[in-house]
């Protein structure tokens, strides 16, 4: 790889963002401007704002590598996180749009006017925007480190950064612009390329993926490796080794003893056209009709696995703060329903893409199985099927790196402006008198927290916490809000011990999976993929301790529905409640 | 001279003003309720019906190829159907069903304007 190409293709992308904010800044004049965008943004403009937003790192990058590792069961993840947006635009988009409000805490102040709920929908806020930026900026390092050689910080501090730059400039506005771009930067990376590698594939004889047995190398193949790995080996293999094997120096023939083997940083090896390809140990991959079949892998609990998967992605995605604070930036609820019909259909052109690299990289990159770093696939996949000296496969190297950069920094600025909103209106409001100071100083902190744990060396693999932001998403906020616009029996109450013990069960489950390690058994299943238990509990304790608490119903609950599920061209008395109030005192 | 006779009949009971629906649901009436009621029940059962049966059909799949192996393997153009299903079919149908709920819900909408905003 050539770092000057990488680092030239980060730099681009870092620029263009930080120039399209500052010139957002001269349309930013108000505190409306600074949340949400004074509400003047088309669909369609809206609509790549949000599919820019959502498309992170965990899908420009993670969706290629799990489909690598594990096959057909991870085409799940494009599906789901497409389809929460189907059940967001069904039963959401448009009556949260009406409630006029510009954050979540908001919409649970509105609807069940209570400020200790709104206190408790801030917290859950902050948490899981934090815990979605820890990994946007933790993969930031690795994709830097992975393209150019920096040291693992540069990409956090990069990221944070630009992202700062842009937010203090301009707010929501200059974002919403900033995030459009992204969507089309980022489509336009992962789709030429996938499409010019197809074709080479297709001039290569369309070489077809094996559905029996191990992926296996299809030429003679160098790999050096970077980082100490355990390698798991079927069956004994004659390599070339230069370097550690198991501790001991080798140089040379060696045979690979069936089982674990230990391979030293630095160490090469050469494998011959049509060896099995070793796995990385923690890695897990999948091989033959597991890989090629759905629900075949032979993984315990694979259909409880899949389905709480399934219900955490569905569920989860009208649960992030993020996705949910660009719905106040449509005019109206009408407009809120196309916006949303428009980012399906842009996610869906995004992820027809992933699948194309994840099946690829099983032919032409199995060493990463080897390596462990399926995530880098999207990555190396051009150099390494149009040979890394080539001009086509540099070209495409910087295009493929510009889009993952794309990816980090739009989500990051999503995140942060909505955990900003959050913390200027809830936490910093009463200190500061002026808003737009208040954005400002809620833009560091909210930056600030994740880029020191990233520093901090706290190394959570991508998928997991971005897992863990979903199942919390889908088990506090998702019944919180198809509970509140359709229930009109819902209490403060209800709604606060619903968050709790939702949101409680699905920390301490994923919190426990990824501090203990994953076991095995019912048990490690029902840690590892909570959604499809704490969902159910979070919808059954709202319900309950609402019914128990009837005297709690809200007094404007008439004039609330009222605003939230009529058409806005009907005059009628909505209520007076304003979230710019807290501006005008 | 012909008499005049006033026929006086019980006093029919005046005839309501007609005023818009909008101040039924302002005032929080039995008809503005019923108005409200109806508003959220056609746009929950719309909504329901569209995103169950498309997610539900999503979702119908893994139980199908986990119980029913042999529905995974059949291949088209050399790919397992799953993968055709999953990693294209799945999109045009998500987009599609989308876009027929909007079409609906904004024509409940209109329905609602033109009941309750006639003066």
């Amino acid at each position: 790889m050539n770092p000057t190409a990488g680092l030239l293709a980060v730099l681009l992308v870092a620029i263009s963002t930080a120039l399209l904010g500052i010139v957002g800044v001269r349309a930013a004049r108000t505190t409306s401007d600074f949340y949400v965008a004074s509400r003047t943004v088309s669909p369609w403009w809206n609509a790549s704002a949000i599919s820019g937003e959502y498309l992170s790192a965990a899908s420009f990058l993670g969706v290629a590598g799990l489909i690598l590792a594990y096959g057909a069961d991870m085409l799940w993840f494009g599906v789901g996180y497409t389809a929460g947006y189907l059940l967001l635009l069904v039963l959401v988009a448009a009556p949260l749009r009406r409630s006029g409000a510009y954050t979540l805490p908001d919409f649970a102040e509105l609807r069940l006017e209570s400020q200790v709920l709104r206190k408790v929908a801030s917290a859950g806020v902050v948490t899981i925007g934090w815990l979605y930026l820890l990994p946007q900026l933790h993969a930031a390092g690795i994709t830097l480190r992975t393209i150019t050689g920096t040291p693992a910080w540069v990409g956090p501090v990069a990221v944070a950064a630009v992202v700062l730059v842009s937010v203090l400039a301009g707010g929501m506005r200059a974002i919403t612009f900033v995030q459009a771009f992204q969507y089309w930067l980022k489509v336009t990376a992962i789709a030429i390329p996938a499409i010019v590698l197809v074709l080479v594939w297709r001039a290569d004889g369309s070489p077809e993926i094996t559905s029996e047995g191990p992926a296996t190398f299809t030429e003679t193949t160098t790999v050096e490796v970077a980082a100490p790995v355990e390698l798991e080996v079927a069956e004994p293999l004659l390599v070339h080794a230069e370097g550690t094997l198991d501790g001991d120096a080798v140089s040379g023939e060696v045979t690979l003893p069936a089982g674990g083997v230990q391979v030293g940083t630095g160490t090469e090896l050469t494998f011959a056209e049509d060896a099995p390809v070793p796995h990385a140990q923690g890695l897990r991959a999948v091989d033959g009709p597991g890989w090629t079949y759905p629900m075949s892998s032979g993984t315990p609990y694979a259909l409880y696995t899949t389905y709480s998967l399934i219900i955490a992605l569905f569920l989860g995605t009208m649960g992030l703060p993020h996705v949910l604070v660009r719905f106040y930036t449509n005019p109206d609820g009408r407009a809120a329903r196309r916006t949303t019909v428009t980012v399906l259909a842009m996610l869906g052109v995004f992820y027809l893409f992933p699948t194309i690299y994840g099946g690829l990289g099983r032919l032409y990159a199995p060493e990463l199985l080897l390596t462990g770093r399926t995530e880098a696939v999207v990555l190396l996949l051009p150099s390494a099927m149009l040979g890394a000296g080539s001009t086509a496969g540099q070209v495409l190297t910087v295009l493929v790196t510009a889009g993952a950069f794309a990816a980090f920094l739009s989500t990051a600025s999503g995140l942060t402006v909505s955990v900003a909103g959050v913390l200027s209106q809830d936490v910093l409001n009463r200190r500061i008198s002026s808003p737009v100071t208040a954005f400002r100083v809620g833009t560091v902190l909210a930056l600030l927290v994740p880029t020191l744990l990233a520093l901090g060396g706290l190394d959570l693999a991508i998928a997991d916490v971005v897992g863990l932001a979903f199942a919390v998403a889908a088990s506090t906020f998702c019944p919180l809000l198809l509970l509140g616009i359709w229930w009109r029996r819902l209490t403060d109450a209800g709604a606060m011990a619903g968050l709790v013990v939702g949101g409680g069960a699905a920390t301490a489950a994923v919190g426990a999976t990824i501090m203990l390690g994953s076991s095995t058994g019912l048990p490690g299943a029902l840690l590892a993929q909570p959604a499809a238990w704490t969902v159910p509990l979070a919808f059954i304790t709202m319900v309950v301790v609402s019914l128990l608490t009837p005297g709690r119903r809200p007094r404007g609950l008439w004039r609330t529905m009222v605003r939230l599920h009529t058409p806005e061209d009907v005059p009628l008395d909505r209520g007076p409640w304003d979230p710019e109030r807290r501006f005008r005192r | 001279m012909v008499e005049r006779e006033v026929v006086t009949g019980p006093r029919r009971p005046q005839r309501r003003a007609r005023r818009p629906a909008t101040s039924d649901i302002d005032e929080q009436t039995r008809l503005g309720d019923v108005y409200l009621r109806g508003l959220m029940r056609t746009q929950l059962r719309l909504g329901l019906a569209v995103g169950l049966s498309t997610l539900g059909l999503l979702a119908a799949l893994p139980v199908v190829f986990a119980l029913a192996p042999g529905t995974a393997t059949p291949t088209l153009a050399g790919i397992p159907v799953p993968w055709w299903l999953l990693g294209i079919g799945a999109y045009p149908l998500l987009a599609g069903a989308a876009w027929l709920y909007v079409r609906q819900s904004e024509r409940v909408e209109r329905e609602f304007t033109d009941l309750v905003d006639r003066r």
